[in-house]
């Protein structure tokens, strides 16, 4: 099983549902945008000794 | 719009009380009176220290009296942000959270600031636990800009800010996780001092994000700055030891000058141009990976400040301003392993900052990209035709990063825009060379000062 963005993306709206914080639900879709360009950034590439792809795969949302 | 008059700086009043021209207990009352008078519209106090001000004022002037003058701070009456633990008072954090029971004793900045002599007048006004850029999520009611009242005067030390430059107090304490030092010093015409991160301790004072936070003096120029600086501290201010600059600056265009109103924008350049005319060489520094700042930074703060509230979030969530809430919510799903990668990225920053500044004795930049906004919006357009941009993003952008690299940044006034909105330009110098930071400030202000 994978855990990607859009897992947790998924859980957390629920998560924010569940306890009646739907000021949560358009915030969270903007960290999530914002935790793809950071795990995208060319510098966490590097760091993790593999190199950045040339051009972003819009399906190949990154895993852990 | 009335421009409230100036109030002398602090070095001049700090000359009249030593030569016993004016009395301390006379500086204070007038502080107080000018409180009286105009703080019913601004609204920059959450409390007023009226009495043990005035037993203040008697003691410093006893101590004249008897020629004990403890330097520049003597008898000068300053606010502190409503953050930072002065005993006796509770520290609100101008929230409906806190447990409004009095400090134990007074944070080290505030003890050292009593040391040098200062007089403390009151606790001012804030966003909400230091956690937005308006000023306008406070248990107190919004803080209100001193040149239009329909504004606000930034944040998140907003109350702080407005007490200076509502001509209140001579000086101020604030706090700044992700710019709410300089963000209100650049919207009110302010200097305000960020320094390198650790230099002046944090304790006592309410954490929003421990690895951000800072805590500095707002003042009305350079000079005074450095000697709240001094006090902070707990060093004298020592004649200026200093080298002097080498008048290089490194001006990071790309992402810093990418969304500026067109006013700022104009002013800024006009002060680019002032500077080159005063024989500074000002060239483009571009800092690596800048365009990564927001996202770092987001990654850092949401986390630090969820975990600072967790328990409270838990027990009284909705005593919490709805906007400041639904952030610290926000960090509470920020995952560890992007908290870790955002750690990275802030090395990897802080070695891009540290490039773009060699050769040079600083960075200079915008401090905010928008004259002081309307209270109560949420976006604004950046010229004619631009795309709404959140007010929040676009206050945070320019000054941010350095919370984040721990680099020494001051704003310092550079201009108005046609309706008198002041405008900031921001300097940044290497970490630990704060000192030498207010040097190039002192002499850029010089040049940028109305007067000069």
């Amino acid at each position: 099983m994978t855990l990607t963005l859009d897992d947790w993306l998924d859980a957390a709206q629920t998560n924010a549902e569940r306890r009646q914080l739907p000021a949560l639900g358009p915030l969270l879709t903007a960290l999530a945008d914002a935790t793809r360009a950071l795990r995208e950034a060319e510098w966490n590439h590097h760091a993790a000794s593999r190199p950045a792809p040339e051009t972003p795969q819009p399906d190949d949302t990154p895993t852990t | 719009m009335t421009p409230l008059p100036p109030e002398p700086a602090l070095r001049r009043l700090a000359a009249a009380i030593e030569v016993g021209e004016v009395s301390v207990r006379e500086v204070v009352e007038a502080a107080l009176h000018r409180i009286a008078t105009r703080d019913a519209t601004l609204n920059a106090f959450t409390v007023v220290l009226d009495e043990s001000a005035r037993l203040a004022a008697a003691r410093a002037d006893a101590e004249i009296a008897v020629g004990r003058y403890r330097g520049p701070l003597h008898g000068i009456p300053i606010s502190v942000k409503d953050l930072i633990d002065v005993v006796g008072v509770p520290t609100t954090a101008a929230s409906r959270v806190t447990d409004r029971s009095p400090a134990d004793a007074d944070a080290p900045v505030v003890a050292r600031l009593r040391s040098a002599g200062a007089i403390l007048i009151g606790k001012c006004n804030l966003h909400e636990f230091a956690f937005g850029t308006t000023g306008e999520d406070s248990a107190f009611g919004p803080t209100r800009h001193p040149v239009d009242t329909t504004r606000s005067p930034g944040g998140s030390s907003s109350g702080s800010a407005v007490s200076v430059a509502g001509g209140m107090v001579t000086a101020s304490v604030g706090t700044d996780t992700g710019g709410s030092i300089r963000i209100p010093a650049a919207a009110c015409g302010l200097v305000g001092l960020k320094p390198t991160f650790g230099e002046l301790s944090c304790d006592g004072i309410v954490p929003l994000a421990p690895s951000l936070d800072h805590v500095g003096p707002l003042t009305r120029c350079v000079a005074d700055a450095r000697i709240m600086f001094a006090a902070m501290r707990g060093t004298t201010t020592a004649a200026d030891t200093t080298t002097p600059p080498a008048r290089r600056l490194g001006c990071p265009r790309p992402y810093f000058l990418d969304q500026l109103d067109d006013e700022v924008r104009a002013v800024f350049e006009q002060a680019l141009e002032r500077l080159g005319d005063a024989a500074w060489a000002v060239s483009t520094s571009p800092i690596r990976h800048a365009s990564d700042t927001a996202t770092v930074c987001l990654h850092l703060v949401l986390p630090e400040a969820a975990a600072a509230h967790a328990s409270s979030l838990e027990r009284q969530g909705e005593a919490y301003t709805e906007g400041v809430r639904v952030r610290l919510e926000l960090g509470r799903y920020v995952l560890a392993e992007d908290y870790v990668r955002a750690q990275r990225g802030r090395a990897v920053l802080a070695q891009a900052v540290d490039e773009a500044l060699a050769d040079h004795d600083a960075l200079v930049l915008p401090s905010l990209a928008i004259p002081a906004p309307r209270l109560g919006i949420d976006t604004v357009e950046l010229g004619l035709g631009g795309r709404p941009v959140s007010v929040r993003n676009v206050m945070l952008r320019l000054t941010q990063l350095f919370n984040a690299t721990g680099h020494p940044a001051v704003s310092i006034p550079c201009g108005q825009t046609a309706s008198g909105l002041p405008v900031g330009l921001q300097l940044v110098g290497r970490r630990s060379c704060t000192e030498q930071l207010l040097a190039v400030a002192e002499a850029c202000e010089q040049v940028l000062a109305p007067e000069a």
